[in-house]
This record gives structure tokens, sequence and C-alpha cells, in this order.
């Protein structure tokens, strides 16, 4: 049943589940969450299966009107969320009831956030999945007649359907325990586990990039965070092109270290001195342009095992 | 020295093949794809064949490093001689040469000193490999153009090329399976589709199938559902 209209879809709103899996081979970006951690918080509020579709919303400005009464919540960054003006928590889950107005206005600490909403966004998936992937063409809503969706972000009139349950009207506000509750504003270590070429970068080139400074710029998308800082010489122009995973660090020709996410493309043909671990990765998503982070090596056993202690805590 | 396997993530290895080059390769790669695919059943989350790797993405609940490790030795091992490899499906490709459809056919002449009818017959008469599938949806990089008409790509990439446009960069050849900014070399235009989301498969290339294209005249290319763009933007 339909449970949202967007009022104003602000900057950017999209909505997406985990990501695409099993068609990159295809050429086929894998989209999601651009901060995994809040997605996941986000449905657990909700008692949402983990893989069910949110809406990830980018700046802020965005404005939903409720056509039921239903279970929502907020994650991610503080963009200022009130309910018909009255101000709203993030980090939680509260009723919306219809005919009431949710409005995000700018962001206050990191960049995006994410509201879940009970039951999941309903839409047609294709490859199974929901999530939107603007440059390929795929995922959101689709539009009446379409067989599937073709990856537009939300739009001013787009009506959001969700699964109503009862249990969600018995069950009590939930709220994420603060120690789950990153900083957004914090300048930012960033865990590298060192792979692809690392060996083939002069030493004197890895010490300037663990030493050195780096600035989050205003280029930075879903596709990719780019920096600002010293330079890192590469062994090489290109490599052979190859599959490139998420938080890969790429060394382009200007020297300029961009890290790859979630909308980046299958492969790539530039040295990489490693990937960002997962939960660092997240963190980059919700840096501002002008956000400063240094980079240090991490133990690949142990981001391993962080990573798997977060996929059977969030049941992925 | 190769194979080798290296973790590159939390849940990622990539397989390197060898540091060159080398037609042999994708289909060996595709080899190993397939069987290492039966190996782990749905432990696997991405295969990512790619001119001389396979990159290799894994949920780390359905199986450890330790063991993934151990099975890709072990589909390494079981590699058939080369001369054993099944060859891949050949695909062959319908294409319109023409300045109309490919207005860099006019530059390559010029700079290779060729005709361009002989520039039509070196691009169709090789058979090309299918060596990684990336960039965009379907778009499938085949090598290996002969030297006679390689062609570095654009300093400037186009902001627009239409969908079937068929390219040149350096040794690889390629259609552009949507419409989408790019470099490469415009020589002429395929009317097949290939890439349908809808469709099944999506798109008719695998990494390790060789491609073969055949000239067509322009009342086959528009019968095929072939359009013609009047605006070559720059």
């Amino acid at each position: 049943m339909l449970g949202l209209e967007v009022l104003n879809p602000g900057v950017l709103s999209l909505v997406q589940d985990l990501g695409r899996f099993g068609v990159a081979h295809l050429g086929l970006s894998q989209g999601g969450p651009a901060d995994l951690h809040a997605f996941c918080w986000g449905n657990r509020l909700l008692n949402n299966p983990s893989n069910s579709a949110s809406i990830e919303i980018a700046l802020g400005q965005a404005s939903f009107k409720a056509l039921a009464d239903l279970s929502i919540a907020i994650t991610g960054a503080d963009m200022g969320a009130s309910i018909d003006g009255i101000s709203q928590a993030n980090w939680q889950s509260f009723r919306l009831l219809k005919h009431q107005t949710l409005r995000f206005s700018g962001c206050r600490k990191g960049q995006r956030a994410y509201l879940s909403i009970e039951g999941g966004v309903q839409t047609k998936a294709i490859f199974d999945s929901v999530a939107t992937v603007v440059r390929n063409q795929l995922g959101g809503l689709a539009q009446q007649g379409q067989d599937f969706s073709h990856g537009k972000p939300l739009q001013k009139g787009d009506k959001i359907a969700f699964q109503a349950s009862r249990e969600h009207a018995k069950q009590g506000q939930q709220l994420v325990p603060t120690q789950f509750i990153p900083d957004y504003s914090e300048t930012l270590k960033i865990g590298v586990i060192e792979s692809y070429q690392n060996d083939a970068f002069e030493a004197v080139q890895k010490h300037r990039f663990y030493q050195s400074q780096y600035v989050v710029t205003a280029h930075s998308d879903r596709m990719g965070i780019q920096l600002k800082g010293p330079k890192i010489e590469s062994p090489v122009t290109g490599i052979i092109s190859e599959g490139i995973v998420a938080g890969s660090i790429q060394i382009p020709a200007n020297g300029l270290p961009i890290i790859l996410a979630c909308d980046r493309q299958t492969l790539g043909g530039y040295a990489k001195l490693g990937s960002v671990i997962k939960r660092d990765q997240w963190r980059l998503a919700q840096a501002k342009p002008g956000t400063k982070i240094h980079f240090e090596p991490a133990d690949l056993n142990l981001a391993t095992q962080q990573w798997m202690t977060f996929m059977r805590f969030f049941g992925l | 020295m190769y194979p080798s396997i290296k973790p590159v993530s939390e849940s990622a290895f990539i397989i390197y093949f060898g540091d060159h080059i080398d037609l042999a390769l994708p289909q060996l790669i595709a080899r190993v794809k397939a069987r290492l695919e039966q190996l782990s059943g749905f432990a696997l989350i991405e295969c990512i064949a790619s001119y001389t790797t396979l990159l290799v993405e894994y949920h780390p609940l359905k199986i450890s490093a330790i063991e993934l490790h151990a099975l890709i030795e072990s589909a390494l091992r079981e590699l058939p001689a080369e001369n054993q490899v099944a060859q891949g499906k050949c695909i062959e490709l319908p294409t319109y040469y023409s300045l109309q459809s490919g207005p860099d056919l006019a530059l390559i002449a010029k700079a290779k000193g060729l005709s361009i009818e002989h520039i039509i017959s070196i691009h169709s008469q090789q058979r090309y490999t299918v060596c990684a599938i990336g960039f965009a949806p379907g778009f499938a990089f085949l090598a290996s153009v002969d030297k006679a008409i390689q062609s570095p790509r654009h300093h400037k990439p186009r902001m627009l090329v239409p969908a079937g446009s068929v390219g040149i960069a350096d040794q690889q050849t390629a259609v552009y399976p949507t419409q989408s900014p790019g470099g490469w070399n415009i020589i002429g235009n395929c009317p097949l589709p290939l890439f349908d989301p809808s469709g099944d498969p999506i798109t008719p290339f695998s990494v390790g199938d060789s491609v073969q294209f055949n000239a067509i005249d322009f009342d086959d290319y528009v019968s095929l559902g072939g359009q013609i763009c009047w605006d070559w933007r720059s």
C-alpha cells in the first residue's frame, strides 16, 4: 500500500537495497547504500529483513507526506528532520501519521541519511535488486506501464509503497545504542589493506601516502571519493584492466588518490595501492568536502573478522 | 610465478594469470571461472574475468578465506592443457561501415595511408577474442586489431557516441552497447541490441568468446533496425 508521497526529492534521493550482485561480469555496477552501517540500522530498527529497500537522501532538503499511518526510521547523517515542524531525532524508529509531513533541512553532520520504512520500499526488482544505479539506468521506482525501473532518482510526486504489518503498529519505539552511533564530523583515520599493485610502488611514495593529510573534494560521488593532497607517483602509466573491489585506492596519472565506491565501474586500468576496509568506506561516504583524512595500514585478518561480525550482526 | 592468488580486500581474491595480454588467456580464465563456480556454489558473490585476471568476491560466512584459497588452487590444478580448452562461442556482428556511421574512417585512412575499403576489409577479416566486459553494461573489449589499422583514442572523448558504434582503440575494438561518451575511433555501426536488461541473455558476450564483424550494406542495416546519426558532436 502507498505510504509516502515525495513532496521534494532534495538534491539526490535514491531507492537502495543491499545492491545488485552476481552481474558485475556483464559490466553492471553493484549500487547499494554508500553507508552500509547506517542503512542496516534503519532496517533493524523496524525489524525489516536486511535486504529491504530504503531511501538514501544525499545532502538533505527532501520532504515527504504520509499517505497512511506507518513506522519509519532515520539513520545516518543529521539533516535536522522534523515532522510538521517538530524536530525528530535520528537513529530511532517512530510513527508517522497520515497527512503528516516529514521534512529534512540541510546536513549538519554527515551527508547521507537513510529513511527506512516498515516492510521496505516496494517496487519491481531487476536482477534481484531494486538498487538505483543512475549510470546503468537500473533500479528505483518503476513507472506505470514499465516492466522494470530505469535508474531514476526520486521525483516530486512519486508515491512510495510499503508493506504494512500489524506488528509495527504495536511495536514500541526502537533506539540504536549510543556506542553504535558514529560522529561524522571527526577527522578520519582510514585503514588500508595493502594489495593489488602495492608492491610495485616505491617505498618513498608509500611513505608519503601514509604520512600526508588528504582532503575530501567536492568531486566525490557514489562512483568514487576524490582526494586532494600530496601526489603519489604511480610505478606505471596504466595496467591491464582488472576487476576492482569497492574501496580500491586508485592512483591515476595526476597522482591524486581516488577511492572507488558502490557505483564504480567494474574494471579499472590504473595502479592501486590496495583497498580501504569496509567500515572506513562507509565513513568516507559520510565525509563532506573538506574532511581531513589520514591513511594507515590495516590488518587483513582483523578486517575480515570485523566484516564477518558485522554480517552476522545484521544477518547479511 | 603465474597463476598467483592474492587477497585484495576483506572478502576478495584476485588471480593473476600473466603479466601481458595473451589471447590464449581469456578462454583459460573462463574455464577456471566456470570450474570455480561449480566448486563453490553460493559462496561466490562476483567473479569478474579480464584479460589476465579473475577477481573473486566471496561471502565470508559461507566460505572462509582458507577454504576458498584451496578451492581456487584445485580449480587451477585441474586446468586442461591449452589445446584442450573448448573454444567459446563465435558471435557474428553485422556492421554497416560507412562515413555516415563511422566518422573516423577518413581519419584512420589518412593516418595510415590506406583506402577506406581496405580498412573495412582488415577490420572485418580478423576474428577477435572477448577479453573483458566492463566500462558499461555489455561493453566487450575485443582483441586484437591488426597493426595496420590500430589507432589511439581521441585526446578529447566525444560527448556522445550512438548505441551500436564500432570503435578502435589501439589493439582493441568494441561496440558501444548504449549511447555514451566515448573516445574510441568510430568506424561503423552494428544494429543488433547488445545490452537488453529484459533479455535473456542480457548481452551475447562472455569472456573467452570470439567475435566476427560482417560488413553489411545500407539496406540491410536499416532493415535490421539501424539508425543514422546526423549529429556527430565532437
